[in-house]
């Protein structure tokens, strides 16, 4: 087996004459963090996109948790988590209504649902709540409870796009310790962000430009090869070579 | 001169305190934001400033108007972007900020140079619907959209949730010019690092303002020992510091690890000996707190 979840060769996609993503040439490890930055329509949620299976490239070829992007797609769709923060659980369902869910969709049987359900509740500490709307529960809550949702299936490698905006600087930290937590259980993480400081805590970044990927190297590389400080300066420096409008 | 002026506003949905007794006041030509999480009460008391929503009690006035008996002078003479995009979004760009322009009974001609800076960038896609642009050009017209008719006062919640942190960036530096020609800010922002770019702000949690501060006070206020850790281990690090007997807080920071500590002393070598017993290579350094940590200090307290 190869030490590579994601390996991907001149992945591209065009929308009519509009390169959204240009020959992107990428691997992710196993098991580590990889945080995929870039600006508004860089391009990233169009690679986010192919690489779940969801969108057909225009050319290149991928392997998501060693399936074909073209050919395995619904292999890929059951070995990856997904959440993102425009959507990610029902509202209008309970937190058990969900988990049941979201456990029947990813085919686990009735049991190991009810097993896996009591666990996460227990992890989150909201035995009381099991039973209210998610609607009616505070952000921070629901983003935790969407993460754990999208992993109760033990997927090899998780997608967050965007995961947490709009949450205080503490529930933010906490909603860190599960991506660790899961990733020292060798869930790969692969992940999207605006906030830079968190672009630190990952093991290595990519940086969109214009639908190409211009840099891939653990923060403290980039941060000396940019000389700068910190991520957020690294970022502006790349995203300001833009030429790209719209 | 105060260009609002917040006195013990009071404001509940049913049974949720979304707003308690909060005062505050904003001046010309100053940038004040307000700084908390979803819920903390900052749309709230945007809308009740721009006189959508009427508070339960308490009292304001915006642009020397009385937030009760003038409200249509107010919404005459105030900018106002909400968090929501909630431009036209079957009409061009330019039949938007038209549209605007002619509510307000003026033109783009006429104040296109308080515009010019983020509308020539829109230019190019004049004939483009609303609804068919990206979120960083959607945040440039809708900008543009709540600057057309100069109002002498702006308000702005989320301007940059969701945007990409180099159009942050070049936001800011726009709402700076602004500021110099005379015109009141009042913004909101869940991103703790544009706290910087404001001249006060407000620190708000679950309704209440905590804190009223310029950035560089509210650092000083910080009067514990900090510590940064940094290290190649950051999840082990934490995970080994939470179960440490001395430890107050720690938290995640970027590239390194923020520490508090019970003792009052310096204690950088003891924590380096607990963690290298611990198999853990650290470097330790004390440093000035920022306005997160501040943020987060004030909010832990809050919460006890």
């Amino acid at each position: 087996m190869s030490n590579f979840i994601i390996q991907t060769n001149k992945l591209t996609k065009k929308f009519g004459k509009f390169v959204a993503a240009n020959e992107l040439t990428f691997e992710v490890k196993k098991g580590e963090i990889f945080g995929f930055l870039g600006a508004n329509g860089a391009g990233k949620t169009t690679a986010i996109r192919m690489l779940c299976g969801l969108s057909k490239p225009s050319s290149g070829s991928a392997t998501v948790a060693g399936f074909d992007i073209y050919t395995q797609t619904e292999s890929i769709k059951k070995n990856i988590g997904y959440m993102s923060q425009k959507f990610s659980l029902y509202n209008d369902l309970t937190v058990l209504e969900n988990l049941a869910f979201f456990g029947g969709i990813y085919g686990l049987s009735k049991n190991v649902v009810k097993e896996k359900s009591q666990e996460l509740i227990t992890k989150l500490q909201i035995e009381e709540h099991k039973d209210k709307l998610v609607e009616s529960l505070p952000l921070g809550w629901k983003q935790k409870l969407a993460f754990l949702t999208s992993v109760i299936h033990n997927p090899k490698i998780i997608f967050l796009d965007e995961p947490t905006g709009g949450v205080d600087p503490i529930t933010r930290r906490k909603f860190w310790d599960l991506i660790y937590e899961a990733s020292e259980n060798g869930i790969t993480v692969f992940i999207t962000t605006h906030y830079m400081d968190e672009s630190e805590y990952c093991n290595r970044v990519s940086i969109m430009v214009d639908g190409e990927i211009v840099e891939l190297d653990t923060p403290h590389n980039l941060k000396e090869k940019y000389d700068c400080n910190k991520m957020d300066d690294v970022f502006v420096k790349i995203a300001r070579k833009s030429k790209r409008v719209e | 001169m105060k260009a609002i002026i917040v006195e013990n506003i009071v404001k509940t949905y049913q049974k949720v305190l979304a707003v308690n007794n909060v005062s505050f006041e904003v001046e010309y030509g100053e940038i004040f934001g307000l700084i908390g999480p979803d819920g903390a009460g900052k749309t709230s008391i945007m809308r009740i400033l721009t006189t959508l929503i009427l508070p339960d009690s308490g009292a304001f006035q915006v642009d020397n108007f009385d937030g009760f008996k003038q409200f249509k002078e107010i919404r005459k003479s105030i900018g106002y972007m909400p968090g929501r995009f909630s431009l036209y979004p079957d009409l061009t760009v330019r039949e938007n900020i038209n549209l605007f322009a002619s509510i307000f009974n003026t033109s783009i001609a006429e104040n296109y140079h308080l515009v010019k800076d983020i509308y020539s960038q829109l230019e190019p896609f004049e004939n483009r619907p609303a609804g068919k642009l990206s979120g960083g050009m959607k945040q440039k017209l809708a900008l543009s959209c709540a600057l057309i008719h100069k109002p002498n006062i702006l308000f702005l919640d989320e301007p940059t949730t969701g945007v990409d942190a180099l159009s942050r960036v070049e936001f800011w530096d726009m709402l700076k010019k602004l500021k110099y020609d005379g015109m009141a800010i009042l913004v909101s922002t869940p991103y703790m690092d544009e706290v910087s770019k404001c001249d006060r702000i407000g620190l708000m949690q679950n309704g209440n303002m905590l804190k009223i501060e310029s950035p560089k006070n509210i650092e000083e206020d910080f009067r514990r020992n900090l510590y940064a850790i940094k290290t190649e281990q950051t999840y082990l690090v934490l995970e080994t510091l939470k179960s440490y007997k001395y430890t107050d807080t720690v938290f995640a920071f970027g590239e390194s690890i923020h520490y508090t500590d019970k003792r009052i002393e310096d204690v950088s070598v003891s924590i380096f000996d607990y963690l290298y017993k611990n198999h853990l290579n650290i470097e330790i350094k004390q440093i000035r707190a920022n306005v997160e940590d501040c943020f987060m200090d004030l909010m832990r307290n809050s919460n006890e």
